[in-house]
Protein backbone atom coordinates (compact mmCIF):
# COMPACT_ATOMS: atom_id res chain seq x y z
CA UNK A 1 0.00 0.00 0.00
CA UNK A 2 1.41 3.47 -0.52
CA UNK A 3 1.87 6.35 1.80
CA UNK A 4 -0.59 8.56 2.28
CA UNK A 5 -0.24 12.20 3.22
CA UNK A 6 -2.27 14.69 5.06
CA UNK A 7 -0.91 17.88 3.27
CA UNK A 8 -1.96 19.93 5.97
CA UNK A 9 1.70 18.34 7.40
CA UNK A 10 3.48 19.96 4.80
CA UNK A 11 1.67 23.38 4.95
CA UNK A 12 2.13 23.82 8.15
CA UNK A 13 5.96 23.10 8.27
CA UNK A 14 6.41 25.36 5.44
CA UNK A 15 4.19 28.01 7.30
CA UNK A 16 6.77 27.49 10.13
CA UNK A 17 9.70 27.33 7.91
CA UNK A 18 8.60 31.13 6.24
CA UNK A 19 8.02 32.50 9.74
CA UNK A 20 11.55 31.73 10.71
CA UNK A 21 12.99 33.48 8.28
CA UNK A 22 10.59 36.44 7.61
CA UNK A 23 8.83 38.21 10.61
CA UNK A 24 6.47 39.69 8.58
CA UNK A 25 4.31 36.28 8.45
CA UNK A 26 1.64 36.49 10.99
CA UNK A 27 -1.68 33.85 11.01
CA UNK A 28 -5.14 34.69 11.14
CA UNK A 29 -7.35 31.97 12.61
CA UNK A 30 -10.76 31.59 13.88
CA UNK A 31 -10.85 29.14 16.28
CA UNK A 32 -8.96 26.52 13.99
CA UNK A 33 -5.56 26.18 15.23
CA UNK A 34 -6.19 22.01 15.72
CA UNK A 35 -7.97 21.76 12.28
CA UNK A 36 -4.81 23.98 10.39
CA UNK A 37 -2.63 21.91 11.89
CA UNK A 38 -1.34 25.12 13.55
CA UNK A 39 -0.37 23.74 17.02
CA UNK A 40 3.41 23.79 16.18
CA UNK A 41 3.39 27.38 14.67
CA UNK A 42 1.26 28.55 17.95
CA UNK A 43 4.21 27.12 19.99
CA UNK A 44 6.79 28.85 18.21
CA UNK A 45 5.49 31.66 17.53
CA UNK A 46 2.69 32.48 20.07
CA UNK A 47 2.56 36.20 19.68
CA UNK A 48 2.16 35.92 15.68
CA UNK A 49 -1.17 33.53 15.83
CA UNK A 50 -3.80 36.02 15.95
CA UNK A 51 -7.14 34.10 16.34
CA UNK A 52 -10.07 36.23 16.16
CA UNK A 53 -12.41 33.70 17.22
CA UNK A 54 -15.22 32.13 15.50
CA UNK A 55 -15.70 35.68 13.58
CA UNK A 56 -14.89 35.06 9.53
CA UNK A 57 -15.61 38.07 8.03
CA UNK A 58 -13.90 39.94 10.71
CA UNK A 59 -10.90 37.48 10.03
CA UNK A 60 -10.58 38.76 6.69
CA UNK A 61 -10.78 42.32 7.43
CA UNK A 62 -8.14 42.10 10.01
CA UNK A 63 -5.94 40.57 7.65
CA UNK A 64 -6.62 42.48 5.53
CA UNK A 65 -5.35 45.24 7.90
CA UNK A 66 -2.40 43.40 9.21
CA UNK A 67 -0.96 43.59 5.76
CA UNK A 68 -1.64 47.05 5.26
CA UNK A 69 0.91 47.35 8.32
CA UNK A 70 3.28 45.56 5.98
CA UNK A 71 2.52 42.21 7.44
CA UNK A 72 1.94 38.86 5.16
CA UNK A 73 -1.10 37.51 7.05
CA UNK A 74 -1.91 33.48 6.63
CA UNK A 75 -5.12 32.97 6.71
CA UNK A 76 -6.39 29.59 8.06
CA UNK A 77 -10.00 28.25 8.45
CA UNK A 78 -11.95 25.28 7.00
CA UNK A 79 -12.64 26.46 3.08
CA UNK A 80 -16.48 26.11 3.67
CA UNK A 81 -16.77 29.33 6.23
CA UNK A 82 -13.40 30.82 5.05
CA UNK A 83 -14.64 31.57 1.81
CA UNK A 84 -18.93 31.20 1.95
CA UNK A 85 -19.17 33.45 5.45
CA UNK A 86 -16.21 36.10 4.00
CA UNK A 87 -16.87 36.38 0.32
CA UNK A 88 -17.50 39.79 -0.11
CA UNK A 89 -14.68 40.85 2.24
CA UNK A 90 -12.13 38.54 0.07
CA UNK A 91 -13.50 40.58 -2.68
CA UNK A 92 -13.47 43.71 -1.40
CA UNK A 93 -11.01 44.07 1.37
CA UNK A 94 -8.48 41.55 -0.15
CA UNK A 95 -8.45 41.45 -4.39
CA UNK A 96 -10.28 44.49 -5.02
CA UNK A 97 -7.52 46.60 -2.59
CA UNK A 98 -4.92 44.01 -3.70
CA UNK A 99 -3.84 43.30 -0.29
CA UNK A 100 -1.15 40.82 0.49
CA UNK A 101 -2.85 38.14 2.09
CA UNK A 102 -2.47 34.48 1.69
CA UNK A 103 -6.29 32.59 2.22
CA UNK A 104 -5.61 28.95 3.08
CA UNK A 105 -8.70 27.14 2.94
CA UNK A 106 -8.44 23.93 4.74
CA UNK A 107 -10.49 20.56 4.59
CA UNK A 108 -12.19 21.81 1.36
CA UNK A 109 -14.44 19.60 -1.41
CA UNK A 110 -15.68 16.80 0.81
CA UNK A 111 -12.85 15.90 3.03
CA UNK A 112 -15.22 16.68 6.02
CA UNK A 113 -17.81 13.85 3.97
CA UNK A 114 -19.97 12.58 6.93
CA UNK A 115 -20.43 15.75 8.54
CA UNK A 116 -22.61 16.56 5.30
CA UNK A 117 -22.95 19.52 2.98
CA UNK A 118 -22.48 22.19 5.17
CA UNK A 119 -19.24 21.02 6.02
CA UNK A 120 -18.48 20.52 1.93
CA UNK A 121 -16.36 23.04 0.33
CA UNK A 122 -17.58 22.15 -3.56
CA UNK A 123 -18.62 25.87 -4.36
CA UNK A 124 -15.20 27.19 -3.21
CA UNK A 125 -13.31 27.47 -6.89
CA UNK A 126 -16.74 29.15 -8.65
CA UNK A 127 -16.74 31.59 -5.91
CA UNK A 128 -13.18 32.53 -5.95
CA UNK A 129 -11.84 32.15 -9.70
CA UNK A 130 -14.90 34.76 -10.21
CA UNK A 131 -12.96 37.13 -8.21
CA UNK A 132 -10.84 39.27 -10.20
CA UNK A 133 -7.20 39.68 -8.98
CA UNK A 134 -7.37 37.01 -6.63
CA UNK A 135 -4.97 33.79 -7.31
CA UNK A 136 -6.62 30.65 -6.81
CA UNK A 137 -4.17 27.70 -6.21
CA UNK A 138 -4.93 23.95 -5.66
CA UNK A 139 -2.00 21.24 -4.94
CA UNK A 140 -2.22 17.77 -5.22
CA UNK A 141 0.15 16.47 -2.72
CA UNK A 142 2.48 17.51 0.00
CA UNK A 143 5.39 18.40 -2.16
CA UNK A 144 3.72 20.57 -4.27
CA UNK A 145 1.66 21.75 -0.86
CA UNK A 146 5.12 23.09 0.02
CA UNK A 147 5.70 24.47 -3.12
CA UNK A 148 2.84 26.57 -3.08
CA UNK A 149 2.98 27.95 0.29
CA UNK A 150 6.19 29.06 -0.65
CA UNK A 151 4.83 30.54 -3.52
CA UNK A 152 2.09 32.17 -2.04
CA UNK A 153 4.47 34.03 0.42
CA UNK A 154 6.96 34.86 -2.71
CA UNK A 155 3.85 36.35 -4.43
CA UNK A 156 2.54 39.77 -4.01
CA UNK A 157 -1.22 40.11 -3.59
CA UNK A 158 -4.02 38.09 -2.64
CA UNK A 159 -3.87 34.13 -2.87
CA UNK A 160 -6.08 31.47 -2.00
CA UNK A 161 -4.53 27.86 -1.65
CA UNK A 162 -7.64 25.24 -1.43
CA UNK A 163 -6.02 22.29 0.83
CA UNK A 164 -7.50 19.24 1.49
CA UNK A 165 -7.30 17.21 4.54
CA UNK A 166 -7.73 13.32 2.45
CA UNK A 167 -4.98 11.25 2.74
CA UNK A 168 -3.13 11.12 -0.71
CA UNK A 169 -0.10 9.63 -2.22
CA UNK A 170 3.42 11.62 -3.67
CA UNK A 171 2.68 12.50 -7.10
CA UNK A 172 6.31 14.78 -7.49
CA UNK A 173 9.65 14.43 -6.70
CA UNK A 174 11.67 16.33 -4.43
CA UNK A 175 13.16 18.58 -7.42
CA UNK A 176 9.73 19.54 -8.40
CA UNK A 177 9.33 23.56 -9.89
CA UNK A 178 6.22 24.48 -9.45
CA UNK A 179 5.33 27.28 -12.06
CA UNK A 180 2.24 29.75 -11.36
CA UNK A 181 -0.38 29.72 -13.77
CA UNK A 182 1.26 26.94 -15.61
CA UNK A 183 -0.76 23.48 -16.40
CA UNK A 184 2.10 20.34 -14.84
CA UNK A 185 2.10 17.71 -17.49
CA UNK A 186 2.42 14.74 -15.39
CA UNK A 187 1.52 12.43 -17.97
CA UNK A 188 2.09 12.37 -22.28
CA UNK A 189 -0.70 11.45 -24.35
CA UNK A 190 -2.33 11.79 -27.68
CA UNK A 191 -5.82 10.35 -27.48
CA UNK A 192 -7.57 12.00 -24.85
CA UNK A 193 -6.49 14.13 -21.87
CA UNK A 194 -6.93 13.99 -18.07
CA UNK A 195 -7.09 17.37 -16.27
CA UNK A 196 -7.81 17.32 -12.41
CA UNK A 197 -5.63 18.97 -9.26
CA UNK A 198 -6.15 18.66 -5.36
CA UNK A 199 -6.45 15.37 -4.32
CA UNK A 200 -7.94 13.52 -8.10
CA UNK A 201 -4.40 13.88 -9.88
CA UNK A 202 -3.77 10.39 -8.47
CA UNK A 203 -6.82 9.05 -9.94
CA UNK A 204 -6.18 10.23 -12.70
CA UNK A 205 -2.88 9.20 -13.13
CA UNK A 206 -4.58 5.58 -12.05
CA UNK A 207 -7.00 6.03 -14.80
CA UNK A 208 -4.17 6.92 -17.48
CA UNK A 209 -2.43 3.85 -16.77
CA UNK A 210 -5.85 1.92 -17.02
CA UNK A 211 -6.44 3.35 -20.41
CA UNK A 212 -3.50 2.73 -21.52
CA UNK A 213 -3.46 -0.93 -20.82
CA UNK A 214 -6.31 -1.15 -23.25
CA UNK A 215 -4.42 0.88 -25.77
CA UNK A 216 -5.61 4.36 -24.91
CA UNK A 217 -2.96 7.37 -25.37
CA UNK A 218 -4.29 9.81 -21.66
CA UNK A 219 -2.30 12.62 -21.24
CA UNK A 220 -2.70 14.08 -17.75
CA UNK A 221 -2.49 17.45 -16.46
CA UNK A 222 -2.39 18.77 -12.76
CA UNK A 223 -4.01 22.08 -12.96
CA UNK A 224 -2.74 23.40 -9.78
CA UNK A 225 -3.76 27.01 -10.97
CA UNK A 226 -6.86 27.25 -11.57
CA UNK A 227 -6.89 31.14 -11.64
CA UNK A 228 -4.80 32.41 -13.88
CA UNK A 229 -5.97 29.09 -15.80
CA UNK A 230 -2.89 27.90 -18.61
CA UNK A 231 -5.64 28.64 -21.20
CA UNK A 232 -2.68 27.87 -23.86
CA UNK A 233 -2.17 23.77 -22.36
CA UNK A 234 -5.78 23.61 -22.19
CA UNK A 235 -6.07 24.39 -26.40
CA UNK A 236 -2.77 22.32 -26.97
CA UNK A 237 -4.59 19.58 -25.36
CA UNK A 238 -7.90 19.90 -26.94
CA UNK A 239 -6.05 20.06 -30.23
CA UNK A 240 -3.62 17.72 -29.61
CA UNK A 241 -5.63 14.97 -28.17
CA UNK A 242 -9.02 15.68 -29.05
CA UNK A 243 -11.01 14.97 -26.16
CA UNK A 244 -10.73 16.02 -22.43
CA UNK A 245 -12.51 15.04 -19.23
CA UNK A 246 -11.77 17.40 -15.83
CA UNK A 247 -12.29 15.73 -12.69
CA UNK A 248 -12.70 18.04 -9.11
CA UNK A 249 -13.74 17.56 -5.91
CA UNK A 250 -16.04 20.96 -6.35
CA UNK A 251 -19.42 21.10 -8.03
CA UNK A 252 -19.49 20.71 -11.77
CA UNK A 253 -20.97 24.33 -12.08
CA UNK A 254 -18.22 26.64 -12.19
CA UNK A 255 -14.82 25.34 -11.12
CA UNK A 256 -11.86 23.40 -13.00
CA UNK A 257 -14.38 21.77 -15.26
CA UNK A 258 -16.07 25.74 -16.15
CA UNK A 259 -13.10 27.21 -16.12
CA UNK A 260 -11.48 24.65 -19.14
CA UNK A 261 -14.69 24.74 -20.74
CA UNK A 262 -14.90 28.27 -21.01
CA UNK A 263 -10.85 27.99 -22.53
CA UNK A 264 -12.04 24.93 -24.68
CA UNK A 265 -15.13 27.19 -26.16
CA UNK A 266 -13.44 29.67 -27.18
CA UNK A 267 -10.17 28.26 -28.00
CA UNK A 268 -10.35 24.60 -30.11
CA UNK A 269 -13.99 23.09 -29.17
CA UNK A 270 -13.80 19.59 -28.72
CA UNK A 271 -15.79 16.97 -26.88
CA UNK A 272 -15.31 17.09 -23.14
CA UNK A 273 -17.06 15.53 -19.93
CA UNK A 274 -17.07 17.34 -16.54
CA UNK A 275 -17.01 15.53 -13.36
CA UNK A 276 -17.36 16.11 -9.99
CA UNK A 277 -20.38 16.62 -7.79
CA UNK A 278 -23.42 17.63 -10.53
CA UNK A 279 -24.91 20.58 -9.21
CA UNK A 280 -26.48 18.40 -5.65
CA UNK A 281 -25.97 18.43 -1.91
CA UNK A 282 -24.33 14.99 -1.23
CA UNK A 283 -25.12 12.18 0.83
CA UNK A 284 -24.23 11.39 3.68
CA UNK A 285 -20.60 9.15 3.23
CA UNK A 286 -16.74 9.44 3.50
CA UNK A 287 -14.98 11.63 0.88
CA UNK A 288 -13.97 8.72 -0.89
CA UNK A 289 -17.36 7.26 -0.95
CA UNK A 290 -18.64 10.56 -2.12
CA UNK A 291 -16.33 10.67 -5.11
CA UNK A 292 -16.93 7.04 -5.92
CA UNK A 293 -20.21 7.86 -5.75
CA UNK A 294 -20.30 11.24 -8.11
CA UNK A 295 -18.27 9.09 -10.44
CA UNK A 296 -14.42 10.26 -9.41
CA UNK A 297 -13.50 6.46 -8.80
CA UNK A 298 -10.68 4.81 -11.56
CA UNK A 299 -13.05 3.28 -13.29
CA UNK A 300 -15.33 5.88 -14.05
CA UNK A 301 -12.62 8.45 -14.95
CA UNK A 302 -12.03 5.34 -17.18
CA UNK A 303 -15.50 5.43 -18.59
CA UNK A 304 -15.63 8.74 -18.95
CA UNK A 305 -12.50 9.14 -21.47
CA UNK A 306 -13.77 6.58 -23.39
CA UNK A 307 -17.09 8.55 -23.79
CA UNK A 308 -15.70 11.36 -25.11
CA UNK A 309 -13.17 9.77 -27.21
CA UNK A 310 -16.55 8.16 -28.31
CA UNK A 311 -18.31 11.31 -29.50
CA UNK A 312 -15.22 12.45 -31.64
CA UNK A 313 -15.33 13.42 -35.20
CA UNK A 314 -15.17 10.80 -37.53
CA UNK A 315 -11.86 12.07 -38.64
CA UNK A 316 -10.76 12.49 -34.98
CA UNK A 317 -11.38 9.03 -34.40
CA UNK A 318 -9.87 7.80 -37.00
CA UNK A 319 -6.58 8.59 -35.98
CA UNK A 320 -7.11 7.26 -32.73
CA UNK B 1 1.43 72.37 -1.52
CA UNK B 2 0.41 75.49 -0.26
CA UNK B 3 -1.34 73.48 2.25
CA UNK B 4 -1.04 74.86 6.30
CA UNK B 5 -1.50 73.45 8.92
CA UNK B 6 -4.88 74.93 10.59
CA UNK B 7 -3.92 75.07 13.77
CA UNK B 8 -7.16 76.78 15.61
CA UNK B 9 -10.79 75.92 15.91
CA UNK B 10 -11.67 78.26 13.81
CA UNK B 11 -9.30 77.84 11.25
CA UNK B 12 -10.13 74.34 11.27
CA UNK B 13 -14.03 75.56 10.79
CA UNK B 14 -13.08 77.73 7.80
CA UNK B 15 -11.25 74.62 6.13
CA UNK B 16 -14.09 72.46 6.43
CA UNK B 17 -16.16 75.16 5.02
CA UNK B 18 -14.43 75.36 2.02
CA UNK B 19 -13.87 71.71 1.99
CA UNK B 20 -17.71 71.86 1.86
CA UNK B 21 -17.75 73.90 -0.91
CA UNK B 22 -15.26 71.94 -3.14
CA UNK B 23 -17.42 68.79 -2.31
CA UNK B 24 -20.44 70.15 -3.11
CA UNK B 25 -19.11 71.66 -6.92
CA UNK B 26 -17.53 67.82 -7.40
CA UNK B 27 -20.84 66.35 -6.42
CA UNK B 28 -22.96 69.12 -8.59
CA UNK B 29 -19.90 68.34 -11.62
CA UNK B 30 -20.69 64.92 -11.33
CA UNK B 31 -24.50 64.99 -11.05
CA UNK B 32 -23.76 62.03 -8.46
CA UNK B 33 -22.80 61.54 -5.22
CA UNK B 34 -23.91 61.72 -0.98
CA UNK B 35 -23.80 64.65 -0.18
CA UNK B 36 -25.73 64.21 3.64
CA UNK B 37 -22.98 62.11 4.50
CA UNK B 38 -20.11 63.57 3.80
CA UNK B 39 -21.22 67.18 4.90
CA UNK B 40 -21.93 65.38 8.11
CA UNK B 41 -18.62 63.53 8.56
CA UNK B 42 -16.39 66.44 7.19
CA UNK B 43 -16.03 67.88 10.14
CA UNK B 44 -14.27 65.39 11.97
CA UNK B 45 -12.33 64.65 9.05
CA UNK B 46 -11.38 67.72 8.73
CA UNK B 47 -10.03 68.04 12.52
CA UNK B 48 -8.41 64.54 11.64
CA UNK B 49 -6.36 65.32 8.34
CA UNK B 50 -5.59 69.42 9.81
CA UNK B 51 -4.66 68.44 13.42
CA UNK B 52 -4.30 65.21 14.26
CA UNK B 53 -3.33 62.53 11.43
CA UNK B 54 0.60 61.68 11.29
CA UNK B 55 0.51 61.52 7.52
CA UNK B 56 2.77 63.09 4.73
CA UNK B 57 1.23 63.21 1.36
CA UNK B 58 4.70 62.86 -0.43
CA UNK B 59 5.09 59.42 1.17
CA UNK B 60 1.80 57.91 1.07
CA UNK B 61 2.61 55.06 2.19
CA UNK B 62 5.37 55.55 4.98
CA UNK B 63 5.13 52.73 7.09
CA UNK B 64 4.80 54.70 10.19
CA UNK B 65 1.78 56.78 9.46
CA UNK B 66 -1.49 56.86 11.31
CA UNK B 67 -4.15 55.46 9.35
CA UNK B 68 -7.68 56.86 8.28
CA UNK B 69 -9.73 54.60 6.81
CA UNK B 70 -13.47 55.99 5.68
CA UNK B 71 -15.52 52.97 6.47
CA UNK B 72 -18.90 54.99 5.17
CA UNK B 73 -16.97 54.47 1.92
CA UNK B 74 -19.92 56.30 0.50
CA UNK B 75 -18.74 59.28 1.90
CA UNK B 76 -15.64 59.37 -0.35
CA UNK B 77 -16.72 62.73 -1.11
CA UNK B 78 -15.77 64.28 2.31
CA UNK B 79 -12.11 61.95 2.01
CA UNK B 80 -11.39 62.97 -1.79
CA UNK B 81 -11.46 66.63 -1.15
CA UNK B 82 -9.83 66.09 2.42
CA UNK B 83 -7.20 64.30 0.98
CA UNK B 84 -7.35 66.82 -2.21
CA UNK B 85 -6.76 69.51 0.04
CA UNK B 86 -4.28 68.18 1.90
CA UNK B 87 -1.94 68.14 -0.83
CA UNK B 88 -2.15 64.05 -1.56
CA UNK B 89 -3.40 65.17 -5.34
CA UNK B 90 -4.52 68.04 -7.01
CA UNK B 91 -7.83 69.61 -6.32
CA UNK B 92 -8.08 70.22 -9.97
CA UNK B 93 -8.89 66.40 -10.04
CA UNK B 94 -11.96 66.57 -7.95
CA UNK B 95 -13.24 68.06 -11.26
CA UNK B 96 -13.02 63.84 -12.87
CA UNK B 97 -15.11 62.61 -9.90
CA UNK B 98 -17.36 59.75 -10.86
CA UNK B 99 -16.40 60.54 -14.68
CA UNK B 100 -15.17 57.96 -17.27
CA UNK B 101 -11.73 56.13 -16.47
CA UNK B 102 -11.67 59.17 -13.06
CA UNK B 103 -9.33 57.57 -10.24
CA UNK B 104 -11.69 59.06 -8.26
CA UNK B 105 -14.92 56.38 -8.23
CA UNK B 106 -18.28 56.70 -6.79
CA UNK B 107 -16.20 54.62 -3.90
CA UNK B 108 -12.68 55.19 -3.13
CA UNK B 109 -9.65 52.81 -4.35
CA UNK B 110 -6.78 52.52 -2.37
CA UNK B 111 -5.04 50.80 -5.79
CA UNK B 112 -5.52 54.06 -7.47
CA UNK B 113 -5.71 57.26 -5.26
CA UNK B 114 -2.47 57.91 -2.74
CA UNK B 115 -3.90 58.76 0.59
CA UNK B 116 -6.76 55.83 0.47
CA UNK B 117 -5.76 52.85 2.99
CA UNK B 118 -9.25 51.01 2.43
CA UNK B 119 -11.74 49.51 -0.42
CA UNK B 120 -14.70 50.52 0.99
CA UNK B 121 -18.37 50.93 -0.09
CA UNK B 122 -20.45 47.27 1.43
CA UNK B 123 -20.82 48.54 4.97
CA UNK B 124 -19.25 46.65 8.23
CA UNK B 125 -15.56 46.85 6.07
CA UNK B 126 -13.78 49.59 7.51
CA UNK B 127 -13.70 48.45 11.11
CA UNK B 128 -11.93 45.29 10.72
CA UNK B 129 -8.83 46.02 8.42
CA UNK B 130 -8.67 49.07 11.00
CA UNK B 131 -8.23 46.53 13.80
CA UNK B 132 -6.01 44.48 11.75
CA UNK B 133 -3.67 48.29 11.02
CA UNK B 134 -3.71 48.30 14.83
CA UNK B 135 -2.92 44.67 15.66
CA UNK B 136 0.22 44.99 12.95
CA UNK B 137 1.70 48.20 15.12
CA UNK B 138 1.02 46.32 18.46
CA UNK B 139 3.07 43.37 16.54
CA UNK B 140 6.05 45.03 15.76
CA UNK B 141 6.08 47.58 17.79
CA UNK B 142 5.20 50.70 15.69
CA UNK B 143 3.59 53.94 17.13
CA UNK B 144 1.18 54.74 14.50
CA UNK B 145 -2.65 55.00 15.68
CA UNK B 146 -5.52 53.00 13.45
CA UNK B 147 -8.86 55.91 12.89
CA UNK B 148 -11.80 54.76 11.45
CA UNK B 149 -14.73 56.73 10.87
CA UNK B 150 -18.05 54.61 10.69
CA UNK B 151 -21.39 55.61 9.65
CA UNK B 152 -24.11 54.99 12.35
CA UNK B 153 -26.23 52.71 10.38
CA UNK B 154 -23.49 51.26 9.21
CA UNK B 155 -23.43 49.04 12.94
CA UNK B 156 -26.35 47.17 12.24
CA UNK B 157 -23.79 45.00 10.48
CA UNK B 158 -22.53 42.23 12.75
CA UNK B 159 -18.50 42.68 11.26
CA UNK B 160 -18.66 45.55 13.04
CA UNK B 161 -19.16 43.82 16.47
CA UNK B 162 -16.88 40.72 15.87
CA UNK B 163 -13.92 43.21 15.17
CA UNK B 164 -14.95 45.34 18.36
CA UNK B 165 -14.73 42.13 19.67
CA UNK B 166 -11.01 41.85 18.80
CA UNK B 167 -10.13 45.24 19.48
CA UNK B 168 -10.99 44.87 23.04
CA UNK B 169 -9.47 41.51 23.49
CA UNK B 170 -6.03 42.35 22.03
CA UNK B 171 -6.12 45.73 24.34
CA UNK B 172 -5.74 48.03 20.91
CA UNK B 173 -5.23 51.15 22.77
CA UNK B 174 -3.86 52.52 19.24
CA UNK B 175 -6.96 52.29 17.70
CA UNK B 176 -9.63 55.06 17.38
CA UNK B 177 -13.31 54.27 15.98
CA UNK B 178 -15.71 57.09 15.08
CA UNK B 179 -18.78 56.85 15.16
CA UNK B 180 -20.72 59.65 12.79
CA UNK B 181 -24.56 59.17 14.66
CA UNK B 182 -26.19 61.42 12.41
CA UNK B 183 -29.62 58.90 13.27
CA UNK B 184 -29.77 58.86 9.65
CA UNK B 185 -29.60 55.87 7.07
CA UNK B 186 -30.48 55.58 3.66
CA UNK B 187 -34.29 55.20 3.74
CA UNK B 188 -35.38 56.32 7.25
CA UNK B 189 -34.14 57.16 10.53
CA UNK B 190 -31.72 54.34 12.57
CA UNK B 191 -34.30 53.95 15.23
CA UNK B 192 -37.13 53.68 13.05
CA UNK B 193 -34.94 51.21 10.91
CA UNK B 194 -32.89 49.29 13.24
CA UNK B 195 -32.42 50.31 17.02
CA UNK B 196 -29.07 51.24 18.14
CA UNK B 197 -29.44 52.64 20.98
CA UNK B 198 -28.59 52.26 23.58
CA UNK B 199 -25.04 52.56 21.21
CA UNK B 200 -22.97 53.82 24.10
CA UNK B 201 -23.68 51.17 26.68
CA UNK B 202 -22.84 48.55 23.31
CA UNK B 203 -19.26 49.79 23.15
CA UNK B 204 -18.46 50.52 26.60
CA UNK B 205 -20.04 46.28 26.94
CA UNK B 206 -17.68 45.09 23.98
CA UNK B 207 -14.71 46.21 26.02
CA UNK B 208 -14.40 50.31 24.36
CA UNK B 209 -13.39 53.68 26.25
CA UNK B 210 -16.33 55.57 25.32
CA UNK B 211 -16.27 59.49 24.21
CA UNK B 212 -18.94 62.17 23.43
CA UNK B 213 -18.47 64.55 21.21
CA UNK B 214 -20.44 67.63 19.44
CA UNK B 215 -19.17 66.21 15.70
CA UNK B 216 -19.08 69.72 14.81
CA UNK B 217 -17.48 71.57 16.93
CA UNK B 218 -13.99 72.23 16.19
CA UNK B 219 -12.67 72.74 19.28
CA UNK B 220 -13.92 69.72 20.91
CA UNK B 221 -13.01 67.64 18.60
CA UNK B 222 -9.59 68.93 18.75
CA UNK B 223 -9.92 68.45 22.40
CA UNK B 224 -10.78 64.58 22.23
CA UNK B 225 -8.59 63.46 19.48
CA UNK B 226 -5.41 65.05 21.36
CA UNK B 227 -5.90 62.78 23.81
CA UNK B 228 -6.54 59.30 22.51
CA UNK B 229 -6.00 56.60 24.17
CA UNK B 230 -8.38 57.72 27.15
CA UNK B 231 -7.79 54.37 28.80
CA UNK B 232 -4.19 53.03 27.83
CA UNK B 233 -4.71 49.48 27.25
CA UNK B 234 -8.53 49.78 25.40
CA UNK B 235 -9.68 50.84 22.29
CA UNK B 236 -11.60 54.35 21.90
CA UNK B 237 -14.71 54.91 20.59
CA UNK B 238 -16.02 58.38 19.98
CA UNK B 239 -19.66 59.12 19.82
CA UNK B 240 -19.63 61.83 17.44
CA UNK B 241 -23.05 63.75 17.58
CA UNK B 242 -23.52 64.67 13.66
CA UNK B 243 -26.17 66.52 11.61
CA UNK B 244 -26.94 64.57 8.17
CA UNK B 245 -25.93 67.48 5.46
CA UNK B 246 -24.32 69.51 8.28
CA UNK B 247 -23.92 73.46 7.12
CA UNK B 248 -26.67 73.91 4.31
CA UNK B 249 -30.05 74.64 6.16
CA UNK B 250 -32.23 72.91 3.56
CA UNK B 251 -30.23 69.18 3.57
CA UNK B 252 -29.61 69.20 7.48
CA UNK B 253 -31.51 66.26 9.33
CA UNK B 254 -33.13 65.16 5.86
CA UNK B 255 -33.20 61.66 4.77
CA UNK B 256 -33.70 62.81 1.14
CA UNK B 257 -30.36 64.61 0.64
CA UNK B 258 -28.82 60.81 1.52
CA UNK B 259 -27.58 60.97 -1.94
CA UNK B 260 -29.84 63.46 -3.87
CA UNK B 261 -27.84 65.87 -6.16
CA UNK B 262 -28.64 69.87 -5.79
CA UNK B 263 -30.33 71.81 -8.85
CA UNK B 264 -28.28 74.88 -10.08
CA UNK B 265 -30.06 76.60 -7.99
CA UNK B 266 -30.26 74.94 -4.71
CA UNK B 267 -26.03 74.28 -5.19
CA UNK B 268 -26.09 78.40 -5.41
CA UNK B 269 -28.20 78.71 -2.58
CA UNK B 270 -26.21 76.07 -0.60
CA UNK B 271 -22.88 78.05 -1.82
CA UNK B 272 -24.17 81.32 -0.35
CA UNK B 273 -24.86 79.58 2.82
CA UNK B 274 -21.47 78.29 3.18
CA UNK B 275 -19.48 81.29 1.98
CA UNK B 276 -21.37 83.32 4.69
CA UNK B 277 -21.93 81.24 8.08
Amino acid sequence: MEKLFDCRDAFAATLEALAEQDPRVVVVCNDSVGSSKLSGFKQRFADRLVNVGIAEQNMIGVAAGLANGGKIPFVCGASCFLTGRALEQIKADLAYAKANVKLCGMSSGMAYGELGPTHHSIEDLAWTRAIADLAVVVPSDPIETREAVKFAHAYTGPVFLRLSRMGVPAVHTEDYQFAFGKADELRAGHDVTLIANGTLVTRCLQAAQRLGDGGISARVLNMHSVRPLDDAAVVAAARETGALVTVEEHTTRGGLGGAVAEAVVQGAPVPMAILGVPGVFAPTGSAEFLLDHFGMSVDGIVQAARGVIARKEPRQKAAV
Amino acid sequence: MNWQAPGSPAELRAEAQAARQDALNMIVGAGLGHIGGDFSALDIVTVLYGAILRVDPANPRATDRDRFIMSKGHATGALYVTLARRGFFATEELRTFAKPLSRLGGHPDRTKLPGVEANTGPLGHGLPVAVGAALAAKLSGQTYRSFVLTGDGELQEGSNWEAAMTAAHNKLDNLVVTVDRNHLQQGDRTENTMALESLAAKWAAFGFEVVHVDGHDHKALLEVYSHVPVREGKPTVVIARTTKGKGVSFMEDGAAWHHKVPSAAECAAALRELQTS
